[in-house]
């Protein structure tokens, strides 16, 4: 789309976007490059010497089993966090589009969770699992379930999966609910003439019209998973114990940050942002042409 | 409402208020250990899930530092409040404002290289600043701007979700208004102060919403750039407070998080048409 009339100026244009160009140009353009750069090269520890390493360092991270097994919890974890988040906003979203009255209260009382920091979530979440004080760890060991999620990798997983689900219900409740109601009314009360349950409505109406959100929000979710679930872990298990819940953006920065491996964990941020662009490039085309409004 | 279904109004209403009391539980639970005192959330378990009376203390104490009961030193967690308070402004100002210059040059004008410009600003869309967080980190090192405002904002300035929705609204604005703003001889710069800006103000609002929340949640960043104990922002602080699970103070932690949570959320309830409308815009 274009505008048909213009402002007609041969320097006020540039000014105009000079402050933006700049900004992005240091701060995304050249920290770009410099992981492209770095990523082939080789570094020790001190800083000193550096060296042309071509692919090595892809190399030996493909060749690194705990880089392969952050792969695995990566995609274990954004599963997780995807599918129960969506189910869970999906349900609740369902729910509150069918009563007339009190869903914006329930609306308003479900949403708030979005301005929570990931990291203070991670701590709300912490706090009820933590031993000995915790109430949720306290109820569970009641009816004889010893939860430990400092040796146990699955309580981990499962804790950190709660921690960013209940974080993410809001954003997901609020474009399920945004979708549901435009769904036109017409289509739904013409099915209930023709005598379809409301169970029946949902799958074969509501749920394929409501296709083009889901999947937005998929895209989205994983998203979430990779990168902004950062703070949950750094403040929940520290990728512990072991290496179970070390998702790869916790990766990076552990051994970038940590472990001073400069090249490799530059060839991450790499790795990184191929699979970022690549999950981008799925949805623009599957959003626009394959997901039918 | 299609049909009468009491049995089924009743069930939704069961399911929402118990997604309700889920997602509020972790709230209150924090709010109930802010107002009790280290020693009864560490000694009684499981804790008192009653409101204690220790309410005062707690705050003071997570708000202006000071001495615990149990002897430990707890950092003062307003000046962190008046940093995060700061970065939020600034990024969600600053971001605005370049936004809203560039978009407008990008749709009003035309130059060389626009395209070019284009495609530069909107593919850092992409690419979140977790992902390329070693090699920013050494740009900001490089140019001095560590432990400063600039080094925690400006990075964070450098994403495109501003410039493509004001673009997106740009575009939506009636010819009509360029050719009688030419007509009655105002320039460019008049017609965007005047009626441009005018326009833009409800999406303007919704963006500082969604972008004050962002500032104000972030964490991996300035615990990169930032090691003075000044410049850390809330929702670093409280993470620095975690010491062991069992020696931490977990009242003054508690307090410390609704504190860290409080700005936002008011934010989110007071404004929540814009918030909407602006989580909605910016992600379409």
């Amino acid at each position: 789309m274009e505008k048909r009339v213009r402002f007609k100026s041969g320097w006020l244009p540039w000014v105009l976007i000079a402050p933006q160009m700049a900004v992005v140009l240091v701060f995304f353009f050249w920290p770009a490059g410099q992981a492209l750069y770095q990523s082939v090269l080789s570094q020790d520890a001190f800083g000193g010497s550096v060296q042309f390493v071509g692919t090595e360092n892809f190399d030996r991270l493909f060749g690194d089993d705990s880089y392969l097994n952050s792969f695995k919890t990566t995609a274990f974890f954004s599963i997780l966090v995807a599918s129960i988040g969506l189910s869970v906003s999906l349900l609740l979203a369902v729910m509150a589009n069918r009563l007339m009255r009190g869903s914006g209260i329930y609306k308003t009382l479900l949403i708030w969770p979005y301005a929570v920091a990931p990291v203070v979530a991670g701590v709300l979440w912490l706090f009820m699992f933590a031993s000995p004080m915790g109430v949720v760890a306290f109820f569970l060991r009641s009816i004889g379930f010893e939860w430990n999620h400092l040796l146990n990798g699955n309580h981990a997983m499962a804790l950190i999966v709660m921690a960013s689900v209940w974080k993410q219900i809001s954003y997901n409740f609020l474009f399920f609910l945004a979708g549901l109601q435009s769904i036109p009314k017409s289509l739904i009360e013409a099915a209930a003439i023709d005598g379809a349950s409301p169970w029946h409505r949902f799958w074969t109406i509501v749920f394929p019209l409501l296709s083009p959100t889901t999947f937005f929000l998929l895209v989205i979710n994983v998203v979430y998973a990779f990168f902004d679930t950062f703070a949950i872990i750094d403040a929940t298990t520290h990728g512990g114990p072991g290496k179970e819940t070390a998702i790869l953006v916790y990766k990076v920065y552990y051994d970038g940050f940590k472990a001073l491996d400069m090249g490799g964990s530059a060839a991450q941020s790499v790795i990184l942002m191929v699979i970022v662009v690549a999950l981008t490039v799925i949805q623009f085309r599957f959003v626009e042409k394959k997901v039918q409004y | 409402m299609i049909e009468r279904r009491p049995g089924l109004d009743l069930l939704s209403h069961l399911i929402l208020l118990l997604g309700v009391s889920i997602v509020a539980f972790p709230l209150y639970l924090t709010f109930v250990a802010s107002t009790q005192t280290a020693e009864q959330i560490s000694s009684s378990i499981p804790m008192s899930m009653l409101p204690g009376n220790h309410f005062l203390e707690s705050y003071r104490l997570a708000l202006f530092g000071g001495e615990t009961s149990l002897g430990s030193k707890v950092p003062a967690v307003w000046p962190m409040m008046q940093t995060s308070l700061i970065s939020a402004l600034i990024i969600s100002i600053g971001k605005i404002s370049i936004s809203l210059l560039s978009a407008f040059a990008l749709v009003y004008f035309r130059f060389p290289f626009r395209n070019l410009f284009f495609w530069m600003i909107f593919i850092t869309l992409m690419l979140p600043v977790e992902v390329r967080i070693s090699p920013t980190y050494e740009v900001v090192s490089n140019l001095g701007m560590l432990n400063t405002y600039a080094g925690l904002t400006v990075p964070l300035i450098a994403s495109a979700t501003a410039t493509f929705l004001l673009r997106q609204f740009f575009l939506t604005v009636p010819d009509e208004l360029v050719e009688a703003a030419r007509m009655d001889g105002a320039g460019p710069m008049r017609f965007f102060k005047d009626i441009l800006l005018p326009l833009s103000a409800t999406n303007i609002a919704a963006l500082f919403v969604i972008q004050f929340i962002y500032g104000w949640n972030q964490y991996l960043w300035p615990l990169l750039v930032t090691t003075n104990e000044d410049m850390y922002p809330i929702v670093m602080g409280i993470k620095r407070m975690l010491a062991g699970e069992a020696y931490t103070e977990w009242n003054v932690v508690m307090a410390t998080a609704i504190l860290a949570m409080l700005p936002p959320a008011l934010v989110v309830i007071l404004m929540q048409k814009w918030f909407v409308k602006g989580l909605v815009d910016t992600e379409k």
